[in-house]
This record gives C-alpha cells, sequence and structure tokens, in this order.
C-alpha cells in the first residue's frame, strides 16, 4: 500500500475556483447552471500610483519633485531601491518583470532629474522638460501565434442527372393520351376476375409481340414499307394515275353518242401467267380493292388456283395471295364483313378465306363428307345471316345442286335447296327406278329486295325462276338460250329486269313477268360476262371472247352498243370476266392468261339518267328504274303490235 | 420475311435509286448506297423529318407525319416515318 502511487495532475484549472455556480434566471425563472466559471487565479495585484509626465498633474509633480530633488536626493534614491526589493519578492513574473521595468524606468527618470538638480540651479519657471531622445526605449511584446491548421469535411454529394425535355402542343397531349390509357387500363383491372383471366392472357400475348419486335429489327417498318411501294408506284405509273383521276376525253362530243374505254393500269402476276382469270370481284367497303380468282376453263389442263387481291394504289404487286390445289371458279365477297372471301373450286369445294388472317389457307373449307359438289361450283354467293346469325352463303354447281352453306363456329354446315330438275328426263334406270337427271346449274343471282327470289342459269340454256322456300319446284323457267347461260343477273334499280348472256352469241334482257325477251343483242361471238353498272338502270357492258368489250346503254341506243372495243388481243387470249367500280368510273377486265386490266369509261358511257327534280325526295333506285321502264312499256307496245 | 420481300421489290422497281432504313437515332440499319452517302442522307433527313412531324404535331395534336416527299430536278426522295424507323427511297421517276 505505501508503493500505491498517487499520481497528481497538473491541471490550468483553478482549484479554488468553484464548480458549480447557479444563477437566477429571471426570464426562465429558474434557477439556471452558469456554464462557463471563469478559471482565473489572481496571485498580486498591485494599484500602481503612476502618473503620465506631460499630464497637468505630472507636470506638478515634476515641478515640486525638481525643487525638493537636492534635498533630498538621497532619501528618494534609498527610497526606490526599497521598493525594488519588495518588489523582487512577490511571486508572479509577470508584475515582478513589470515592475522592475517600471523602477527602472523611475529609477532612470529620477537619476536624470538628480543629475539635473545638481546642475546650477535651474531657474524657477515652469518649463517643459525636454525628454531625453537618446535615452527613450520602447518596449513591445507579443503573445505566441497559435499554429493554424486547416480541417474540412466533405458530405457525399447529391446524386446530379441532366434531364431536358421540349415543352410542345403535342408533347402534352400525348401524355394526356397515355393517362387516359392508364386510367383505363385500371378500371378494366376493377373488373371480375373472369374477365381479368381474359386480359391477363391478352396482355402475354403483347408482352410476346413487344420481345418479338425488339429483336427483330425490320418487321416494324412493314406499314412505313407499304406506304413506300405504292408512293413509288404512282411515281412510276404517274400519268396512269393522273389519267384515271382527272382525264375526261373531250373527243367523245364528236363521236356521236359513242364512247370509248381508255386503258388503264394492267394487273399481272408471275405465279399466274398459266392461269385464266376465272372470277372478279370489288370489294364493297374499299372501293380500290378487287379480288380476283385464277383457274383454268379447260376441263383438260387442270392445275392449282390463286386468289389474288390487287388494290389500284399499287399495280405491281398484289396485296393478298392464296393459293389453292384447285382451279378457282368463283368467289364473292361478303358486303358487312369484307375480309371475308367465299371461293368456289373446280372440284366442287367451297371454302372461305379469312383475310384478317395471315395463313394462306382457307379459315372454313368444305370436303368430300361434308357435301361438297361433285362438279365444279360456277357461283357463290354470300347472304344476309340468318336467324341465328351465322353467315351463310349459297353455291349453284353443274352436279344440280343448289346448296346453302352456314358458317357454324369453326365448320362449314351445308343444306341442299334445290336440285334442279330438268323436266321431263326422269329416265328408267335399273331395277325399275326413276332416275331424274338433274341440270346443271351455271350461274344464279338473288333478288336485291324480293329476299327469297333468285335466278339459275343452266348449261342447257334455261333460266329457273327459283324461291328459297320452295326446295323441289320452280316458279318459272324461261327458255333463254340454245347454250349455257353464262351469268344471269337482276337489275340493280329496276325490280323486274334481269339480264342473262350465253356462249349462244346472245345478250338478253328480260322482265321476269314475261316469258319472252325484251332485248335480244347478237355479238358475234361468245359471251363470257355481262354486267349492269352501278350508276345508271340503263348501261351495262358484256365482253366477248374475241376480245371484245361492248357497252350499252339502253337510253340513248337500243340496238346497237356504243363502245365496242377491243381489249385484249384477239387470236393469243380470251376475255373471261368484267366487272364496274361501284364508285369510280372503271370496269376490271379479266383474261385468259391471267392479266387484269382496268379501263376507264369515257364519258359518252357514263351518262345519267335525268333526274326530274319532283322525285328527288323518292328512293333513288326508283328513279333510275324510271328511264328503263319506259322502254320496256315501249317494247311491250311494239311486241303487242307486231 | 414479307417485309424483306417488300423492300426488296421497291429496290427493284423502275427508276429508284436507293433504299435506306434508319433508326430511330438517326444510325442507318439497311442500305443500298455507299457508306459515307448514307451517313449524310441519314442526318439530314432524320433532322427534317423531326421537325416536319413537330411542325404538323404543333398544328393539331391528334394529327401525325405519315409521309414526305421531297422533289428535286435531278430526283425525289421519299421518306416514310414509322414509329421507330425512317424509311427513304430516292427515285428517278421517268418522264
Amino acid at each position: 500500500e505505501l508503493k500505491e502511487e498517487f499520481t497528481r495532475i497538473l491541471t490550468a484549472n483553478n482549484p479554488h475556483a468553484p464548480q458549480n455556480i447557479v444563477r437566477y434566471s429571471f426570464k426562465e425563472r429558474a434557477y439556471k447552471p452558469i456554464s462557463y466559471i471563469d478559471q482565473m487565479a489572481i496571485h498580486f495585484s498591485l494599484n500602481g500610483n503612476m502618473i503620465l509626465r506631460d499630464s497637468d498633474e505630472g507636470r506638478r509633480q515634476s515641478m515640486r519633485l525638481s525643487i525638493a530633488s537636492e534635498k533630498a536626493l538621497v532619501e528618494t534614491s534609498a527610497v526606490i531601491s526599497e521598493e525594488a526589493e519588495i518588489k523582487d519578492e512577490e511571486s508572479t513574473e509577470d508584475t515582478q518583470a513589470a515592475g522592475e521595468e517600471e523602477a527602472e524606468g523611475v529609477g532612470a527618470a529620477e537619476v536624470a532629474e538628480g543629475a539635473e538638480a545638481e546642475e546650477p540651479p535651474p531657474p524657477r519657471v515652469k518649463e517643459q522638460k525636454l525628454a531625453n531622445q537618446f535615452n527613450f526605449i520602447e518596449r513591445a511584446s507579443r503573445t505566441l501565434d497559435n499554429p493554424l491548421r486547416e480541417r474540412a469535411c466533405q458530405s457525399e454529394p447529391t446524386p446530379c442527372k441532366n434531364f431536358s425535355a421540349t415543352a410542345n402542343q403535342w408533347e402534352i397531349y400525348d401524355a394526356y393520351v397515355e393517362e387516359l390509357q392508364k386510367m383505363e387500363k385500371s378500371k378494366e383491372k376493377e373488373k371480375p376476375k373472369a374477365q381479368t383471366a381474359k386480359k391477363e392472357e391478352k396482355k402475354k400475348g403483347r408482352k410476346l409481340t413487344s420481345l418479338e419486335s425488339q429483336s427483330d429489327d425490320i418487321t416494324n417498318i412493314s406499314k412505313a414499307a407499304k406506304i413506300m411501294e405504292r408512293m413509288v408506284n404512282q411515281n412510276t405509273f404517274d400519268d396512269i394515275a393522273q389519267d384515271f383521276k382527272y382525264f375526261e376525253d373531250a373527243s367523245d362530243e364528236y363521236r356521236d353518242q359513242r364512247g370509248t374505254l381508255l386503258p388503264l393500269w394492267k394487273f399481272q402476276y408471275d405465279k399466274t401467267k398459266r392461269l385464266a382469270v376465272t372470277a372478279i370481284s370489288w370489294n364493297p367497303k374499299y372501293k380500290d380493292l378487287f379480288a380476283v380468282g385464277y383457274g383454268s376453263y379447260d376441263f383438260m389442263k387442270q392445275s392449282q388456283g390463286m386468289l389474288l387481291l390487287y388494290t389500284m394504289k399499287n399495280p405491281s404487286f398484289p396485296e393478298y395471295v392464296f393459293s389453292s390445289e384447285s382451279g378457282i371458279m368463283c368467289l364473292d365477297i361478303h358486303n358487312d364483313h369484307p375480309n371475308l372471301v367465299a371461293v368456289g373450286f373446280y372440284d366442287g369445294n367451297v371454302a372461305v378465306y379469312n383475310l384478317k388472317k395471315a395463313t394462306s389457307q382457307p379459315s372454313y373449307k368444305s370436303g368430300a363428307k361434308s357435301g361438297k359438289h361433285t362438279d365444279p361450283v360456277w357461283q357463290v354467293k354470300w347472304q344476309k345471316d340468318d336467324m341465328d346469325n351465322n353467315l351463310n352463303f349459297f353455291s349453284v354447281s353443274s352436279d344440280g345442286r343448289i346448296v346453302s352453306w352456314t358458317l357454324v363456329k369453326n365448320e362449314l354446315v351445308h343444306t341442299d335447296v334445290i336440285k334442279l330438275s330438268a323436266e321431263g328426263t326422269t329416265t328408267q334406270g335399273p331395277e325399275g327406278l326413276q332416275l331424274q337427271t338433274l341440270g346443271c346449274g351455271t350461274s344464279f343471282d338473288f333478288h336485291k329486295k324480293i329476299d327469297y327470289l333468285f335466278l339459275v342459269g343452266t348449261e342447257e340454256g334455261k333460266i329457273y325462276k327459283c324461291s328459297k322456300c320452295y326446295s323441289s319446284q320452280f316458279l318459272d323457267v324461261f327458255e333463254a338460250h340454245h347454250m349455257a347461260v353464262d351469268s344471269v343477273s337482276w337489275n340493280p334499280y329496276h325490280l323486274k329486269v334481269f339480264i342473262s348472256c350465253s356462249s349462244d352469241w346472245t345478250v338478253k334482257i328480260w322482265d321476269h313477268t314475261v316469258k319472252t325477251p325484251m332485248f335480244i343483242y347478237d355479238l358475234n361471238s361468245a359471251v363470257g360476262d355481262v354486267a349492269w353498272s352501278p350508276y345508271s338502270s340503263t348501261v351495262f357492258a358484256a365482253v366477248t371472247t374475241d376480245g371484245k368489250a361492248h357497252v350499252f346503254d339502253l337510253s340513248i341506243n337500243k340496238y346497237e352498243a356504243l363502245c365496242t372495243q377491243i381489249v385484249v388481243a384477239k387470236k393469243k387470249n380470251k376475255i373471261t370476266h368484267i366487272q364496274f367500280n361501284p364508285v369510280y368510273p372503271v370496269v376490271i377486265i379479266g383474261d385468259e392468261r391471267g392479266h387484269v386490266t382496268c379501263l376507264k369509261l369515257s364519258p359518252n358511257l357514263r351518262k345519267m339518267p335525268k333526274v326530274r327534280t319532283t322525285e328527288a325526295l323518292n328512293h333513288s333506285g326508283s328513279l333510275y328504274a324510271c328511264s328503263l321502264s319506259p322502254l320496256l312499256c315501249a317494247v311491250r307496245l311494239a311486241k303487242l303490235l307486231s | 420475311a414479307e417485309v424483306e420481300e417488300t423492300l426488296k421489290r421497291i429496290q427493284a422497281h423502275k427508276g429508284v435509286i436507293a433504299t435506306m432504313v434508319i433508326n430511330a437515332e438517326g444510325i442507318p440499319i439497311r442500305t443500298t448506297l455507299d457508306n459515307s452517302t448514307t451517313v449524310q442522307y441519314a442526318g439530314l433527313l432524320h433532322q427534317l423529318t423531326m421537325k416536319a412531324r413537330s411542325t404538323v404535331r404543333d398544328i393539331d395534336p391528334q394529327n401525325d407525319l405519315t409521309f414526305l416527299r421531297i422533289r428535286s430536278k435531278k430526283h425525289e426522295i421519299m421518306v416514310a416515318p414509322d414509329k421507330e424507323y425512317l424509311l427513304i427511297v430516292i427515285q428517278n421517276p421517268c418522264e
């Protein structure tokens, strides 16, 4: 225990200083400890009695001293030394040093004064004593400078990012549209789970497509490429496009009612060079799009078939291409669903193609089990949706059956509507059975207003007037032609008139209430197709196998064609079909070489019937029909008279 | 794919001098011209298309640019803008 070392620490704190002084604070009304306590300890203090020499009192005193210095010179020096001794005994260095200095200064001053006093007595005049410049010492002292050291501290800078954008009208609009879409999506999410399941699938589908699009660079540009192709074509075929839009043959005025057909574009495709155009149809929705069916009329040379859809905006390449094993004989585009094309084949099948789907296979196809025809299908026509809202269409074929096909879910369901039993041809088959030979249907057409009424043309040259309601009997029979009836067509305006054409070189116009034709035209060659114009009830066009197109206008000339023009080279090519465009004054003509030519009708061929203003409120169909009815009346009168 | 065929047909069409596909940043992806000319066309036409589109949309934000055609003395430059790409065709319209 004795060896224990006690450490004593020397601090600068004043050990006698109080450590916790508390003061009353009137502001906070409480006793508060003082934060800093003065650590200064004063060991010695001396009040000095020195006066500045130059001040008034100092001068007075110095005067007195100078008088008394002679007398008490020795005494003062003794006193000074005594004072110096006293001061020496003190402990603090500072005061000691200061005291010594003062003592020395005083001593020096006293000595000087003493020296002066020993001189002959100065005049007792209050004169300023000169300061001793040679003996004057100035002393200064300075505290130590604390060495400065810099200390800095830096926090991590907040991460900065550069952002720039422009505020345009359309950027604002885009932002709003995005917001709208987000809101719609969130609304959809609120709906019941059953629906959300479907939407999840859709979203997955969307995600897949977005992934695909990221990986495959080029496919996104398909839309732009399509527009570009059309523009490039427009440039190349610039003059034709201008003709199509603006050219009106001025020479028609001098032609005395006759007209011409101006050839515009020619549509052809590599793969259809050997095939004949077997069907053409304009799309009811897109007035520049038309469908062409390719096949072969030759019994011996049957090969594949194609379905192409062209647009007048791009004459060099078809928009859609579908190929099939058997030649296509006919097609029809649905009025309400312009993406559905019904097609009839040479092998008796029918199919429906959906243009919106990317595949080149038909969406629905009939087969041997589902009641396909046993002979080529010559015509198909879409009907109005049936009572179950299923799409359905009719087909007519050489096997003598008219079949109605209904699209039910994924299948084609067929129902025989009528069997064309040729009258008086029941033959005796084996074992005494009565066999009914069936006529071969080659074309048909449905009435525009009367839904159940339709006409069928046959290979024997007869035209049957039938009703959808009666499946075994015809309403009427017309002994129309000597050879197969190639086409029958109701007049789009006049509800009673229809036209028929045949390979027996004639075109006949009928009133369905009268057994004999109204007009007969002999065109010197087998007539392939005939079509009414959509803008007038008296204009129609016919094409013959010798390459000519004939346009008639009954209101102008009842006996002759207004225009007879060779469209294709005579010997090598035959024209097969013609169609009027519902909107533009053009016709398209298909031939046996797989070409489709577009021709513009000259003004003389496009004369609209004169409209009486008082009847302008009526339905436009009846207006146009008015032009035809006087003709019919005149013809009937003529016949009655003859 | 189908798009490739369409582009080939455009290139093979009468009077077409060159075809180029530029991406959204102005970098050419496909071209039938030499590199330096392509880069030049790409940069200049990209800016012009941006300006044209901005003009159309400023006037009516619901509208958008579908096609741009510049006809000059020697040939015609056609630009078809898409969401991410720009298709440029230089054609010499036969006259």
